[in-house]
């Protein structure tokens, strides 16, 4: 937290408020920074933690998670004239995925939209970006403000996440439909307030937990303590990597560049592009970037991000794809890539160029491979392949199925 | 649902001198035309009304130097009305002992030193040429980079042809001064300071510079490129209001409309292009074109409204440098003023007070920390000398330009305005000191008071300072340089527009060949 009686440059990172009980619980000692923090990259081991998001049930601490307010009369106005999707249809006590883009149509971030009230939303986003929501509010009555390190939040993700919230006394909790939010209380009546999302970035049953900074060690103990009939086991971002790359879910600053930090010309994306084209409402109303991205959608996609199935089972990592095995005409590049334990498949997210954005077109991969330092070159075939990978029926069931 | 069919092609949003120019062309072009003031008369800030009871005055600028002659012929100006009272108005630098200067045309009379004799007209022809490369580029809508478009790079071309053509020693000087200070430039030319003094107010007149301000040189050469010139300084009979009158004849009779006490409220949108404006009336008005005379700040954040633009370039309009620095003195005299030394005759001309470059920049200072300077430099005519009629009989009008007063003054003004009306006349009153005891009215129009009366945001005469950042290529901003905004059907033609401000009308005229290029 901000309030560390450290000056910030003798601890350059912050702590968030689950810092003591992810330190007690890491075996590896592996952290890395996230926005500021110092964050878990590995508990324990990347495969254990990743089955535990599919299998049973997983604690990821998303407090470095960029959080706003958003508020006052124009706030709905402003949403809507910041990002592409239509927030009029975004009702209280809903969440909406949403991205947001610069004057030329490059998207600068992707996150969540909450509405938490008729007139005050939450945006959550990867980057920090108050500079660009400034400009944007210009002309409009609305209040911003940063509130990354006042909400501490836990991501449940998992098939066991819902029965663990049910034994830990949040009532309801099995109602809560994806993107809804609610508030609770663990157990008694007494316990701090609780929101809860059912929102996440594992394309699985799961829960985001929002919650005062102080309340946050007793939650995690509290998950903890009783997630140990359920599985529970806290992962860090190596594991998550994995299953959000099975949902087909994007990294920022790993499939696009964030076109307010871009520095080169044509790095930057669109959300057409990107494959996100069902975000774009251009029958809403004016918002930034709209006439950039008619005039793309009229002169057609040049590239776009699609799913690939790569042969074999090396992740094809920063692979360059090419149209033919001798790799003499390049066809795009890979920006996302894992073997999917679940899957059993050799899945990529890749940026390629038309014409190979169908489904069922073959391109080549070039992956090095490290074979105790000994570098090997293969040109193995990839198919695009409809995302996401996967993408079980739970995640979306109300209630919840048993486990 | 249907819509009643626009009765007009086009709508200019304020009547003021470009305005009135871009109307005229585009009615003789054969649009219906539409022009919409929200005051009670044609001009914009160019107009003539009373201040003090039986006196009366340009309220803006007072002296006409910018317009080019052509354009002045092809709306026949003359025949609706233009007169001037007085043409090529000379230029009196005054000095505090009595050694007065006198400018005109290429000499300069009474300088103290030979060499700054000899140097004038080698300046003048310097300064000149340089100018005239540049003066094309006035004259159309300044071409995009990376468009691919043949047009904007046969502008570019031409430019660089232009400048290439000064041939090698001219055209490393121009290279060598663009970006220089005034104040530096003047020392490398002239040694006294009176001249510096002069040459260093016309280089700052009217902007947010001080003679030590980087790119002041490339402001001078600016007014040299207008097409007037300033050896055509010419007072209007009836004031800057005739010009703007015979404007708004010329545009009646090229088949305009116009409009008075009609206020534009706002810019109507639909389907993501213009519409039309509503008046502050309520009336709505359809028309698929709207013209903007209005400055850029007015028109995108006021009028139009910025749900309408992108995130970016609302940043870049609000973040335009548009706050004025200028301020107007006007004064009503019982008597004729008598400057020590100086002939009666000079004062049908332009007065400066700005003895040297030092008292310029001394000037500025205050402004810096928002303050009025102490001792204003000073642009004054006696119009009343050409134009008796202004004034009740034997009775004069003292119009001046006062530097430096800032828009966002420390503390309030109205303790203050009759404290800077009086340093004005006691400033004066080191030339003329009997000017304090015959006045006998007078107005101050601070930065703050031009905003009111004349709706430009930031009080600004060319709607946005003219520096090197929002000049030319990116004048206003990027994305509306050439006349045409991000918004389909909307247009801008005032001053805040290339080539920019004082009563020259070029933007008015280019923003109507661009609208013809792409509305038709």
């Amino acid at each position: 937290m901000l309030t560390e009686s450290e000056p910030y440059y003798r601890q350059p990172l912050l702590k968030t408020p689950f810092h003591e009980q992810a330190r007690a619980a890491s075996q590896v000692d592996a952290f890395i920074p996230w926005s500021g923090y110092t964050t878990v990259d590995v508990f324990s081991s990347i495969e254990q933690e990743y089955f535990a998001i599919r299998n049973s049930c997983s604690l990821y601490d998303i407090t470095p998670m960029i959080k706003y307010r958003i508020g006052g009369p124009d706030a709905a106005r402003f949403l809507n004239r910041l990002t592409t999707r239509d927030i009029d249809r975004l009702a209280p006590g809903r969440v909406q995925y949403n991205v947001w883009c610069d004057d030329d149509g490059q998207i600068i971030d992707d996150g969540t939209v909450f509405r938490l009230d008729a007139d005050e939303y939450r945006l959550c986003t990867a980057e920090r970006q108050l500079d660009w929501l400034h400009a944007s509010a210009i002309g409009f009555d609305v209040a911003i403000t940063e509130i990354t390190d006042e909400i501490a939040a836990l991501s449940l993700q998992g098939p066991t996440s819902c029965a663990l919230l049910k034994a830990l006394g949040v009532a309801g909790i099995e109602r809560l439909k994806p993107f809804e939010l609610g508030h609770f209380a663990l157990g008694a009546a007494a316990a701090p307030p609780l929101m809860i999302s059912r929102t996440g970035f594992t394309g699985d049953l799961g829960y985001e937990l929002w919650m005062r900074p102080e309340d946050a060690a007793g939650v995690w103990d509290a998950l903890m303590m009783t997630g140990q009939g359920y599985g529970l086991r806290p992962i860090g971002s190596r594991a998550l990597n994995i299953a959000r790359l099975e949902a087909g879910f994007l990294q920022p600053n790993a499939d696009f560049v964030s076109a307010a930090h871009a520095q080169r010309s044509g790095t930057t994306r669109s959300p057409l592009e990107l494959g996100l084209g069902w975000l774009v409402d251009f029958e809403k109303g004016h918002f930034t970037g709209r006439r950039a991205l008619l005039a793309e959608q009229r002169r057609g996609p040049r590239r776009c991000l699609v799913g690939l199935d790569v042969a074999g089972n090396k992740p094809a990592h920063n692979a360059l794809l090419y149209t033919d095995r001798r790799g003499r005409v390049q066809a795009g590049s890979v920006t996302s890539a894992a073997w999917s334990p679940t899957c059993k498949r050799n899945l990529a997210l890749a940026m390629v160029d038309v014409p190979y954005l169908d489904d069922g077109a073959a391109v080549w991969a070039e992956i090095y491979l490290n074979r105790e330092l000994v570098w090997q070159r293969r040109m193995v075939r990839a198919q695009v392949v409809k995302r996401p990978f996967y993408a079980p029926a739970r995640r979306r069931a109300t209630p919840p199925p048993e486990f | 649902m249907t819509q009643p069919a626009p009765r007009y092609d086009c709508i200019v949003v304020g009547a003021g001198h470009n305005g009135l120019v871009c109307a005229h062309h585009l009615a003789r072009a054969g649009r219906s035309v539409l022009v919409l003031e929200a005051g009670g008369q044609v001009g914009g800030a160019a107009i003539t009304r009373e201040f003090a009871p039986g006196f009366q005055v340009s309220a803006g600028a007072h002296l006409l130097h910018l317009m080019p002659p052509r354009l002045m012929r092809e709306l026949d100006l003359a025949a609706h009305g233009l007169k001037f009272a007085a043409e090529r108005l000379k230029t009196v630098a005054l000095a505090p002992g009595g050694a007065h200067l006198t400018l005109a045309g290429d000499a300069v009379f009474g300088a103290p030193d030979a060499a700054d004799q000899a140097a004038y007209p080698r300046w003048r022809a310097l300064m000149q040429r340089l100018a005239n490369a540049l003066h094309p580029a006035l004259l159309e809508a300044p071409p995009r980079l990376g468009s691919g478009e043949w047009r904007d790079g046969a502008a570019l071309l031409r430019l660089g042809w232009a400048i290439r053509r000064l041939g090698r020693h001219d055209m490393r000087e121009l290279l060598r001064i663009a970006g220089m200070c005034v104040h530096d430039l003047l020392e490398e030319h002239f040694s006294s300071p009176l001249l510096r003094g002069a040459l260093a107010f016309d280089a700052v007149l009217g902007s947010n510079l001080g003679p030590r301000s980087p790119g002041t040189v490339l402001s001078l050469l600016y007014r040299m490129a207008a097409p007037g010139g300033p050896e055509a300084l010419a007072q209007p009979e009836g004031g800057l209001g005739a010009v703007t009158r015979a404007l708004g004849r010329a545009a009646v009779a090229a088949g305009a409309e116009l409009r008075t006490n009609s206020a534009v409220a706002r810019i109507l949108m639909r389907a993501d292009r213009v519409c039309g404006v509503a008046l502050a009336s309520g009336e709505e008005i359809a028309a698929p074109v709207v013209i903007s005379n209005a400055d850029p700040r007015t028109t995108f954040l006021g009028l139009l409204g910025s749900e309408h633009l992108d995130a970016g370039f609302v940043r870049r309009i609000a973040q335009l440098r548009s706050r004025g620095l200028a301020a107007k003195v006007h004064l009503a005299l019982d008597a004729l003023p008598q400057f020590r030394d100086l002939d009666p005759e000079a004062l049908r001309g332009r007065l400066l007070v700005a003895p040297s470059p030092d008292y310029v920049e001394d000037a500025y200072n205050h402004a810096k920390y928002r303050e009025y300077s102490a001792a204003p430099a000073l642009e004054v005519t006696v119009p009343t000398l050409a134009d008796p009629a202004l004034a009740p009989a034997g009775r004069h009008v003292v119009s001046v330009i006062a530097q430096y007063v800032p828009y966002d003054l420390a503390g309030h003004w109205p303790q203050q305005r009759q404290r800077f009306i009086e340093r004005v006349i006691d400033t004066l009153a080191v030339y003329a000191p009997q000017l304090p005891a015959s006045v006998c009215g007078s107005e101050l129009l601070t930065p703050v008071d031009i905003e009111r009366e004349f709706r430009i945001s930031g009080g600004h005469w060319h709607h946005a300072e003219l520096a090197f950042d929002q000049f030319f290529l990116v004048r206003p901003v990027p994305g509306a340089a050439q006349y045409r905004t991000p918004v389909p059907g909307l247009f801008l033609c005032g001053a805040g527009c290339h080539p920019g401000g004082g009563v020259m009308g070029l933007a008015g005229r280019n923003a109507a060949r661009q609208v013809m290029r792409e509305a038709a």
